[in-house]
């Protein structure tokens, strides 16, 4: 079997593998898509690949691993520069999309998963506020970031694309598990056709999950698990 | 065109130092607009609605927050004195070890600054496994960047900065020249370095600052 120069390891199950992939797929990268589960007892590849997280995805490029879903997609840029471009040229546009990126890692994310998975209706609710409070925030940013074009990228889908839309299966899976409206056609109705738009993208197609799968995996890890303790 | 570039920051953060930093190694022209974080300015609620914070960097007008993406946009616009890596490996290499100091590295050392007892011991004792990693990454370098300062010495700045005054404040060793010889050097080669020594804070401000930041956890604890 013939052994490929890029390995990505991860589960899609993780948004943050799906953004790994999706860049890979931009730039028509072949790779070989080594299956990892989240939660299943980690090989010595991946242990060595990234000893300081010991998380997914890893990116490994000849023999040199990439750690950090944002980074490797900055990587995946810069090597294969010849593909489509992922990151805005102009320095301005490249920080807002930086921006937003990292607002989703450091809060964002973290405050919708909050609504199925903390303790408490009050703190369900005050999640639900900061998540929703944070759409309106990137309903605003898409304005200025697609400049009248589909995607924040413009034309095509670019680095803020990716950064938001591996999390649309997650919303996905809140909206039903919570009965809430997260990506509203009326509260946020551009990122409402963005999300349509972003979802049937060559390069994304097949590689978000199925809802019901996420469901019940996040289900089974993560809810059922949280009540078990209380 | 004249170029304008305001930095609104505060007398001791080591976010807003990483923004000025950069700019003096680009030889840019800056203003340093000081910040009361008990009082915040209608210019930086307005530059910064999201997160309300410094360092926030002004550039004709329109502003970059959050520091590491400042010392990206800085690089991307002014290509004198590059401060990341020029190699995309470096380069993802050098935003990782950012990441980690923020993520992992701060939060364990204010683990060991903001406790005592059982509690403070297994921060220290975490923030050295930690800086271990750090230690590791200066073999044969004098700065993470090589022979000069960039994107990773700048990133770190916070521990030439603050690590020696949580050490003295709370007592605790983290970074002793026989464990960390390089690092230890590092700090020194940092902060004598005369694009960096001149914005130093002043230590006995700094002590006073920590002291007072640190206390309300102390209290907590009784």
């Amino acid at each position: 079997m013939a052994s490929y120069e890029v390995k990505l390891l991860g589960t899609l199950l993780s948004p943050f593998v799906i953004r790994a992939k999706i860049a890979l797929n931009l730039k028509s990268v072949e790779h070989e898509f080594m299956e990892v589960g989240i939660f299943a007892k980690k090989s010595d590849l991946f242990l060595k690949s990234n000893p300081v997280h010991k998380k997914m995805p890893i990116l490994i490029h000849g023999d040199r691993p990439i750690c950090e879903s944002l980074i490797i997609v900055q990587y995946i840029d810069k090597v294969w520069a010849s593909g489509p471009v992922i990151l805005p040229s102009d320095p301005y546009d490249r920080a807002i999309a930086r921006f937003w990126a990292a607002y989703l890692d450091d809060k964002w994310f973290r405050r919708i998963r909050a609504i199925i998975l903390s303790q408490g209706e009050e703190a369900k609710k005050a999640a639900l506020e900061d998540g929703i409070h944070g759409l309106v925030l990137l309903e605003e940013a898409f304005t200025k970031c697609s400049k009248g074009e589909k995607f924040f990228g413009g034309d095509k889908i670019g680095y803020l694309d990716i950064a938001l839309g591996c999390f649309l299966v997650w919303v996905r899976v809140i909206e039903i598990m919570a009965n809430v409206s997260l990506i509203d056609e009326s509260t946020t109705p551009q990122l409402f056709k963005w999300a349509q738009d972003f979802c049937v993208d060559d390069a994304v197609k097949d590689v978000l999950p199925e809802t019901d799968k996420l469901m019940e995996f996040v289900q089974f890890n993560y809810v059922a698990k949280l009540k078990s303790r209380l | 065109m004249a170029e304008e570039l305001n930095v609104l920051r505060t007398w001791s953060s080591p976010w807003g130092l990483r923004v000025v930093y950069a700019l003096k190694m680009k030889g840019l022209e800056y203003e340093t607009i000081l910040e009361d974080l008990k009082n915040k300015s209608d210019l930086l609620l307005e530059h910064n609605p999201v997160y309300k914070k410094i360092p926030v960097l002004v550039h004709n007008g329109k502003p970059i927050c959050e520091s590491l993406v400042i010392l990206e946009y800085i690089d991307d616009t002014w290509k004198q004195c590059p401060l990341l890596p020029q190699d995309p490996y470096e380069r993802a290499m050098a935003r990782f070890w950012a990441k980690f100091g923020d993520d992992k590295l701060l939060p364990s050392i204010r683990s060991g600054f903001y406790t005592r007892g059982k509690e403070q011991e297994e921060g220290v004792a975490t923030a050295i496994g930690n800086l271990k990693f750090i230690e590791k990454l200066l073999k044969g370098k004098k700065f993470f960047g090589g022979d000069t300062i960039g994107y990773l010495d700048l990133a770190f700045g916070w521990m030439a900065n603050v690590i020696s005054i949580m050490e003295e404040i709370a007592e605790i060793k983290l970074i002793d020249a026989e464990t960390f010889p390089l690092i230890s050097a590092w700090i020194n080669n940092f902060s004598t370095h005369p694009m960096i020594k001149d914005l130093w804070p002043p230590r006995d401000r700094m002590i006073e600052k920590y002291k007072a930041i640190r206390e309300p956890y102390l209290r907590k604890e009784a």
